[in-house]
């Protein structure tokens, strides 16, 4: 009998080698109790958490925790149902206006995950004889939500406009519609899209445009509308996707448009019809966290300048980091042979961040990735770097790995 | 100048050997993943290489049939008679 379970034998393989070269399984780390936005128990150690993607500390928000305790009591727990049938309550749709008059669009689908948004909205928006256009960096949910497509799916150059601008114009006369899709800050590296310039693009090909922010929503431009405010090019882009489980420290994802159809959108969409939507207190909190981003645009000034307190202080220990200070910042090392030990040593050291082994990132080089939170604390920042400083030392990261 | 089998596959070729990880004895007939030990992502980023060499654009949907790099000088042959 053929095993099922043959094909994992790689991944068998692979999970060993970090095990036996660094004592812990990476993949597998568990916060016994979260202290704060920024510090939690780890193998019953106070941990500086710097790879939670909690941006601005609102997992913790305390009116978000109120509004989740009163929407639990009023409403229960659960809604038992799809969007499209009993799943939608008076929560859901409030959420759905807020969102689309925080982006000033004309509406708004909220999603179960950050996840399902990219997986819904790709799948359908792109349908079989049309053409989607992916940087060839994008995140696994943008990936998946290509294969759920029925449509053609080429991959252009990371943060390349003039690569996307080739591959379209070699389809110059190509029956289908166009879609363009990248992100505002890619979560594995920091690196930020050149919105404007996609958009220019977009414009020229009569393309459309969609751009995930995921990680730049609650970052990025003057309102924190993310990449395409930051770029003043929000009007070019057809659609934006979210998700709630970073900036705003819940569970969720989101789809802005100002095209009507979005309406028929959410009755061809499988990742939105066939799944429960999120509870009510998911959805209370989440509302009352962007209430909170809303009122505190300081968070935004503040997380900015902890990411260059963090990026500088890489670079002046001589580690190879992100090419741009945003709360994304990778620190890139040339082997698998230090990353692990390297990562290891962190997390005893009193620092938890994320280990990220090739083939999931870019270049084939193994990265430490750190989020930076607005709530993290000048000292903080600091401790972090000593840390990282000591922990390179002992590990012996290779002078290549030093060279930015 | 029309690009044949021989002359897309010579071109990958070349293009893998400057890779100096790359098996020094490969041909046509090799599979890409298996006899040159490339991740999905390294192949996926090799074609886009290729790509450029050769301004065409392969969908990821064929690259999945694609097992040998003559089955990908062959794809990429096919997409540019039908261009």
């Amino acid at each position: 009998m053929t095993s099922l379970f043959s094909k994992f034998e790689g991944t068998a393989g692979a999970l060993g080698s970090v095990v036996a070269v660094g004592g812990r399984n990476p993949f597998a780390v568990v916060i016994e109790k979260p202290v704060s936005s920024t510090v939690g128990i780890i193998e019953g150690r106070e941990t500086l958490l710097f790879g939670t993607n909690n941006y601005l500390g609102l997992s913790q928000s305390k009116n978000a925790i109120r509004a989740a305790q009163e929407a639990a009591a009023a409403c229960g727990v659960g809604t038992t149902g799809s969007r499209i049938a009993n799943g939608t309550q008076s929560l859901h749709r409030q959420l759905e206006k807020d969102i689309a008059a925080f982006f000033g669009r004309r509406d708004a689908m909220v999603f179960s995950t950050g996840y399902q948004a990219n997986l819904g909205i790709i799948s359908t928006l792109a349908g079989k004889g049309d053409h989607l256009f992916l940087d060839a960096d994008s995140h696994a949910s943008i990936y998946d939500g290509s294969r759920l497509s029925a449509a053609e799916v080429i991959r252009f150059r990371h943060n390349d406009p003039d690569n996307l601008y080739k591959r379209l114009k070699r389809m110059d006369g190509t029956p289908g519609a166009k879609l363009i899709v990248v992100e505002g800050i890619y979560s594995m590296t920091g690196n930020v899209a050149p919105i404007a310039e996609f958009v220019a693009v977009k414009k020229e090909t009569g393309a459309y445009l969609l751009v995930d922010e995921a990680h730049s929503f609650g970052v990025l431009g003057e309102n924190g509308r993310g990449a395409a405010e930051a770029d003043g090019v929000e009007a070019d882009v057809d659609f934006i996707v979210g998700t709630f489980s970073k900036s705003l420290g819940t569970v969720g994802g989101y789809c802005v448009s100002d095209h009507p159809e979005l309406e028929f959108v959410r009755l061809n969409c499988r990742p939105y019809m066939f799944t429960a939507s999120l509870p009510p207190e998911v959805i209370a909190a989440t509302t009352a966290a962007l209430g909170d981003m809303q009122a505190h645009p300081e968070l935004r000034k503040q997380l900015m300048a902890n990411a260059q307190q963090l990026h500088a202080g890489f670079v002046d220990i001589g580690l190879n980091a992100s090419k741009q200070a945003t709360p994304v910042i990778a620190v890139t090392l040339e082997t698998a042979e230090e990353a692990i030990p390297m990562w290891n040593r962190l997390l005893e050291l009193g620092v938890y961040v994320n280990l990220s082994l090739p083939p999931a990132t870019p270049d084939s080089r193994p990265l430490l990735r750190c989020s930076v939170m607005a709530t993290h604390t000048p000292e903080q920042i600091a401790q972090a770097i000593a840390i990282f400083r000591q922990a390179a030392a002992e590990v012996g990261v290779s002078p290549a790995a030093t060279a930015a | 100048m029309s690009e044949t089998v021989e002359s897309v596959s010579a071109l990958i070729i070349q293009k893998l050997l400057a890779n100096p990880k790359v098996p020094r004895d490969i041909d046509g007939n090799c599979k890409i993943m298996e006899d040159l030990a490339f991740d999905s992502l390294a192949v996926m980023n090799f074609v886009m290489e290729v790509e450029d060499s050769l301004d065409v654009s392969i969908p990821l949907d064929k690259l999945a049939d694609i097992r040998t790099i003559n089955d990908l000088a062959a794809c990429i042959v096919a997409l540019k008679n039908k261009g």
